[in-house]
């Protein structure tokens, strides 16, 4: 085994790897870079070395630099966790070139599975079942036809050329094919100039369901169950669990095998995941995924092993111990991705310090941030994953909703309410989904609702002024006192639903709350807040002039506005243009004096490897251009100062 | 210090007697001012909301430091006067925290008759000058008035005390470094628009605020110039072109936000003369006062119950405890801040004269202020009191309270009767703030006697012309003469006059007298020269 171990990786993978290093008296070694200085991985770790800025392709992407550490630090391993370098082929070649030993499969398994349409023509040798379709060259309309009716409707065409959904068709008979295939194919020279379209089956309600394989350099290969990952929101996963609900013994035991046997035909080694398409109890390979995945935990929870300690073992040239058949699975797992992202704005990364983060007990947390930490534009916004295990799924249902429930995060916003909302769905808890789930129930995507009163009581007496009867001047009494009539505090909380002014009196420990003229008894009992005889547990931050609530699970934040100051005309205009959220300006489209259109677009922004276009909100002129291509931009920085063009905003003269 | 004990069971029959009347007069007394403080009622809030204009109590309350006490003055004023529609004389005034000193504050509400001038809204707005000028409290004035009240001429203009006072004290405030400031959140018309013009720096709310001498239809009835009020005198014609106004502001918010900034930029630090301890509370619940007096308001009861309920830890050291013992002196803290309490135990005879006189040159040569505690039916009478010097030794009395530069505080609790009222520091000398227990009473002599009196003289009258007066008669003579006395000794009756600073529940005591104590310290204590004292 070897005694020191590089992981070419950040966050809360790293962490896992070291966790189990540690455990196995493995020396660990962490790379960093500028933004991760102070990251939880580096702070495990026994050792930690910069490696580059923060940009992943001048540190976590940069090979040279970590194979240099890797030497500097007596490494004889590197992990490399999952995303970063943990697919690329070249650095695994590097690393043998270097005498390191790479914690994966060897680089021809990389490469054999890289290429999506090498890979797929490889399974279909090895007889692993693909998505059915006419890939061919004859575009003959008879002949799209007819594949068509062989493939089975409902069917879909799309441009051989294509993306984006353009010459795209789903047919669901025979008789309407012809037409849809005029329509794909005009729409397909149109857009690409190029009108050969292919042919496959329509899935309509797919569900994501994965394979994890171990294999060692012994030629032992076994599968170690199957992970549900349906649940997923713009093709990323959200929950995953294992087993796959439904699952049969007979489908687990065909998909284990055409798993193994994609396995075998790239000559793997070590953790792999074979990604199928399954619908109607049949299936069809998608991808593999030659490393560790993200949503491991599960199966290491149904199984008992530790999928790390096995890959540095097969690494280190151990031989696995199991047989398929000594393979059993226990209970049942579900795992959530905690993100720091906002749902409700197309999840957009929601930058910041987590200035308060509390994760719940009894239950598994892979995380690499703590309270305090940033999420940063440079890499996942992944706080954190919770993994819950039960004896069986709807032990593991509960489990995870009350876990969820007692996560608490402020700082960012945070994907906490979807979590809560699909594991609180009966679609979910019946085992009814598939990657259509969330789409199909935007309600799982709903708005917070109004805030209880707790939450207000919580905010309310927080914000209220120090209640000093005996404070050395009585003019600091903070009681609003009033001669010969009721004092009442007025607290100001301006949300994203509008402004509140709450109306509270206090006396001693005991505030009373106003609500729809209704008074509610609120007192203040150490950490918990009582609110007319009932005692909740509420979390209350302040930071600047924000405050922050989480009470029954549900997480609230208000500004506490300055109600006296005058009202803000430069940002209820639309004169000036500011960055949404941290990134890189990807794209300046205007210049100072252009003339611009309402929605015209301004300036791309780049972040977390999504673009963002800013738009004018009203027809102007550009008065100054104040970013440039390449720049990082803070959260409400001024990119574009516009000067309205009163002209064009009135219209044409009637 | 000593602490004092107390006798009082409020489980007695006599404390829940006492209490319960007290409980019944402090609920009307907030009722009346909770009807008072709704302003003009419904329908003139309705439109003066509708204009886009903050409630006067609603601009109080945020022009005010959040959470911080506001001490009302004579929130009954006017009260029962000018057909009952005058409410709070359509004025707020008061003692307020604005971004962390003491100012007076002076509100017009425009939802009571336009915001117009009555007699006794003249007199609240110069009493709060008044208070502004002993204590040395800056003036915010939020203006929204429509000036004098037209058909009341006669009593609001022409008088030393009247309308042209509001700006020369403004001016002499000024020149006195008390600063002034003026926020236009309405009409300032004629005189009133010397209210910002004589400010130290005023504040105009853009669409609300106007300024001139004379509206548009006394120009046209002057000029037959046409013009509206807005241009005439608005925000953008005073904070542009004419410079009456300095600051611009968008809406009330903004503008009390502007004077909420000048009142923090004053450069003014309070420096207390006062040898301060860290406050108390009272040993003894000061919600007890509600049982302490009698239902029968001639009987007496023990007046240092009423200050084990006031003082911090209830700790009292007395100074001549044993002379002169219908007179109570002696030394106290309330809230931290030391005091000399002077307090009635019965009638004043010479030995109590002399002692409380004794007791404010204490006070005074210490620079201590003082709180006198008003239960008094008078001094001693009859020939053998006359013979002993009452007259002067009563004097001796006089002149201390009324020479006495410290700041004083007057409490009336009980009855306020005839020259007592002088020797226990009544309104004519000058004590920084005075408030009333709503069972007080206050007349130059109480109702029973005034009607004695006026039946004897007219029975001697009748009697020297040999005609007989019945009992009957004398009784339906006397009966008017109470009924008088009941009626203008009341403290409604008197606070609607300004003959007090407010009414207050007793419970309140403690905290009025510090509030008032702390904004006392705003200005330096004097060095008290006495008059001569007749020996």
């Amino acid at each position: 085994m070897f005694s020191t171990l590089l992981i070419a990786n950040r966050g809360e993978i790293a962490c896992r790897v070291i966790a189990t290093a540690r455990r196995m008296g493995i020396r660990t070694v962490a790379v960093y870079s500028d933004a991760d200085a102070q990251s939880r991985h580096v702070a495990l770790a026994d050792a930690a070395f910069h490696i580059g800025a923060a940009p992943a392709s001048a540190s976590y992407l940069n090979g040279a630099a970590i194979l240099a550490v890797a030497r500097r630090a007596g490494a004889q391993a590197v992990h490399p966790g999952y995303g970063f370098l943990s697919e690329n082929a070249a650095f695994a070649d590097a690393c043998a070139a270097t005498g390191l030993v790479f914690v994966g499969p060897p680089p021809s398994a990389i490469r054999a599975m890289g290429g999506k349409s090498e890979a797929k023509a490889l399974m279909a040798q090895a007889g692993v079942p693909l998505v059915p379709g006419y890939h061919g060259a004859v575009q003959d309309a008879d002949v799209l036809a007819s594949e068509a009716a062989a493939i089975g409707f409902p069917v879909l065409i799309k441009a051989s050329a294509g993306g984006g959904g353009k010459g795209m068709r789903v047919v669901t008979a025979a008789a309407e094919f012809p037409a849809a295939l005029a329509a794909a194919q005009r729409e397909a020279r149109a857009s690409f100039g190029d009108d050969r379209v292919l042919i496959e089956r329509y899935l309509q309600r797919p569900r994501h369901i994965e394979i994890q394989i171990f294999a060692d350099t012994h030629g032992n290969v076994v599968h170690l169950f199957e992970r549900d990952c349906s649940i997923q929101r713009r093709h990323q996963k959200v929950l995953e669990e294992a087993p796959a609900p439904g699952m049969t013994p007979a489908l687990r035991a065909e998909m284990g095998g055409a798993a193994v046997a994609a396995a075998r035909a790239v000559g793997y080694a070590g953790a792999g995941t074979v990604e199928f398409i399954v619908e109607d109890g049949r299936f069809y390979f998608m991808e593999m995924n030659t490393r560790l995945q993200v949503e491991h935990p599960v199966t290491e929870m149904i199984t008992g092993l530790d999928l790390v300690e096995w890959q540095l073992r097969v690494a280190a040239g151990e031989a696995l111990p199991w047989r398929q058949d000594g393979l059993a699975l226990r209970g049942h797992a579900i795992e959530a991705r905690l993100y720091a992202e906002d749902p409700a704005r197309d999840f957009l990364p929601s930058i910041g310090t987590l200035t308060h983060l509390r994760a719940p007990d009894g239950v598994r947390i892979d995380t690499g941030v703590r309270a305090g930490d940033a999420i940063t534009p440079h890499y996942d916004p992944m706080i954190a994953k919770l993994i819950v295990h039960g004896a069986d799924r709807a032990e593991a249902v509960r489990r995870l909703s009350v876990a969820l429930a007692g996560y608490e995060v402020a700082g960012v916003q945070s994907n906490l309410r979807l979590l809560r909302a699909i594991a609180a769905h009966p679609d979910f808890a019946a085992g009814q989904f598939d990657t259509g789930f969330i789409a199909r129930h935007p309600d799982v995507l709903a708005a917070l609702p109004a805030p209880p009163l707790p939450a207000l009581a919580a905010a309310a007496v927080a914000l209220l002024p120090p209640y000093a009867p005996l404070a050395a001047d009585p003019w600091d009494a903070g009681d609003a006192w009033r001669m010969n009539l009721d004092g009442w505090h007025s607290v100001v909380l301006q949300g994203s639903e509008g402004r509140m002014v709450l109306r509270a009196s206090r006396e001693g420990a005991q505030v009373t709350l106003l609500r729809d003229g209704q008074p509610h008894t609120v007192i203040l009992r150490g950490a918990a807040l009582e609110v007319d005889g009932v005692l909740h547990n509420v979390t209350v931050l302040r930071e600047f002039g924000r405050i922050t609530v989480i009470a029954d699970g549900e997480t609230y934040v208000w500004d506490s506005p300055d109600p006296l100051a005058p009202p803000d005309t430069a940002a209820a205009g639309a004169d000036r243009v500011l960055s949404p959220i941290p990134g890189r300006i990807a794209a300046v489209l205007v210049s100072a004096g252009d003339a611009v259109a309402r929605g015209q677009a301004l300036v791309v922004l780049e972040a977390m490897k999504m673009e963002l276009t800013l738009s004018a909100a009203v027809p102007g002129i550009v008065a100054a251009v104040r970013c440039a291509v390449g720049d990082m931009v803070d959260e409400g920085r001024e990119l574009v100062e516009m000067a309205a063009d009163t002209a064009a905003e009135q219209g044409p003269a009637a | 210090m000593t602490r004092l004990t107390t006798s009082l069971d409020p489980r007695s029959e006599a404390f829940q007697a006492s209490a319960a009347a007290m409980a019944e007069l402090v609920a009307d007394l907030r009722a009346k001012t909770a009807k008072v403080a709704e302003g003009g009622g419904a329908v003139a809030r309705k439109r003066h909301l509708s204009r886009g204009k903050m409630l006067p109590r609603e601009r109080v309350e945020a022009l005010l430091d959040p959470g911080s006490p506001f001490l009302e003055l004579s929130p009954l004023a006017a009260h029962g006067m000018y057909g009952n529609e005058v409410p709070s004389a359509g004025i707020i005034t008061g003692i307020g925290r604005v971004a962390g000193r003491e100012c007076v504050i002076v509100c017009n509400d425009a939802t009571v008759k336009g915001g117009t001038y009555f007699p006794i809204t003249v007199k609240k707005h110069l009493r709060a000058q008044e208070i502004a000028a002993q204590n040395r409290l800056p003036c915010i004035y939020l203006v929204d008035s429509g000036g004098a009240n037209l058909p009341n001429q006669d009593e609001v203009f022409p008088d030393r005390d009247h309308f042209g006072r509001i700006f020369y004290n403004q001016a002499n405030l000024s020149a006195d470094g008390i600063a002034q400031i003026a926020v236009v959140m309405g009409s300032c018309t004629a005189g009133g628009a010397y209210v910002p013009a004589m400010s130290d720096e005023s504040i105009i709310v853009k669409g609300q605020g106007t300024i001139f001498l004379a509206g548009p239809p006394l120009v046209k009835a002057a000029t037959g110039e046409i013009v509206s009020a807005e241009d005439l005198g608005g925000a953008d014609v005073h904070s542009r072109t004419s410079g009456v106004t300095d600051h611009y502001a968008e809406n009330d918010a903004h503008a009390l936000g502007l004077a909420r900034r000048i009142a923090g930029s004053l450069n003014r630090v309070k420096q207390p003369q006062l040898d301060l301890r860290p406050p108390l509370p009272p040993r003894y619940d000061p919600a007890e006062l509600h049982g302490i007096i009698p239902v029968d308001r001639r009987k007496p009861f023990e007046v240092r119950e009423v200050i084990a309920r006031i003082v911090d830890d209830s700790a009292f050291d007395e100074f001549k405890r044993l002379y002169g013992t219908t007179l109570v002196t002696g030394f106290a803290h309330i809230h931290g801040m030391p005091v000399g309490i002077v307090a009635n135990n019965g009638i004043l005879f010479s030995e109590s004269s002399l002692k409380g006189a004794h007791f404010i040159e204490l006070c005074a040569s210490r620079k201590i202020p003082l709180v006198f505690l008003q239960n008094i039916t008078g001094f001693m009478v009859g020939r053998k009191y006359e013979a002993g010097g009452i007259a002067k030794d009563g004097a001796k009395l006089v002149t201390a309270v009324a020479t006495a530069a410290v700041p004083k505080f007057t409490v009336i609790i009980g009855g306020s009767f005839g020259a007592g009222n002088y020797g226990m520091c009544g309104r004519a000398y000058a004590p920084r703030l005075l408030w009333m227990w709503p069972n007080a009473r206050i007349s130059v002599m109480g109702g029973e006697q005034a009607a004695s009196v006026l039946a004897t003289v007219r029975r001697d009258g009748l009697e020297a012309r040999g005609e007989t007066w019945p009992a009957e008669e004398e009784e339906a003579f006397k009966r008017p003469i109470r009924a008088q006395y009941e009626t203008q000794g009341h403290p409604y009756y008197a606070s609607a006059r300004l003959w007090d600073d407010g009414i207050i529940d007793p419970a309140d005591t403690r905290r009025v007298l510090a509030l008032g104590l702390s904004a006392a310290l705003n200005a330096p204590i004097e060095t008290t020269r006495f008059g001569v004292f007749r020996m």
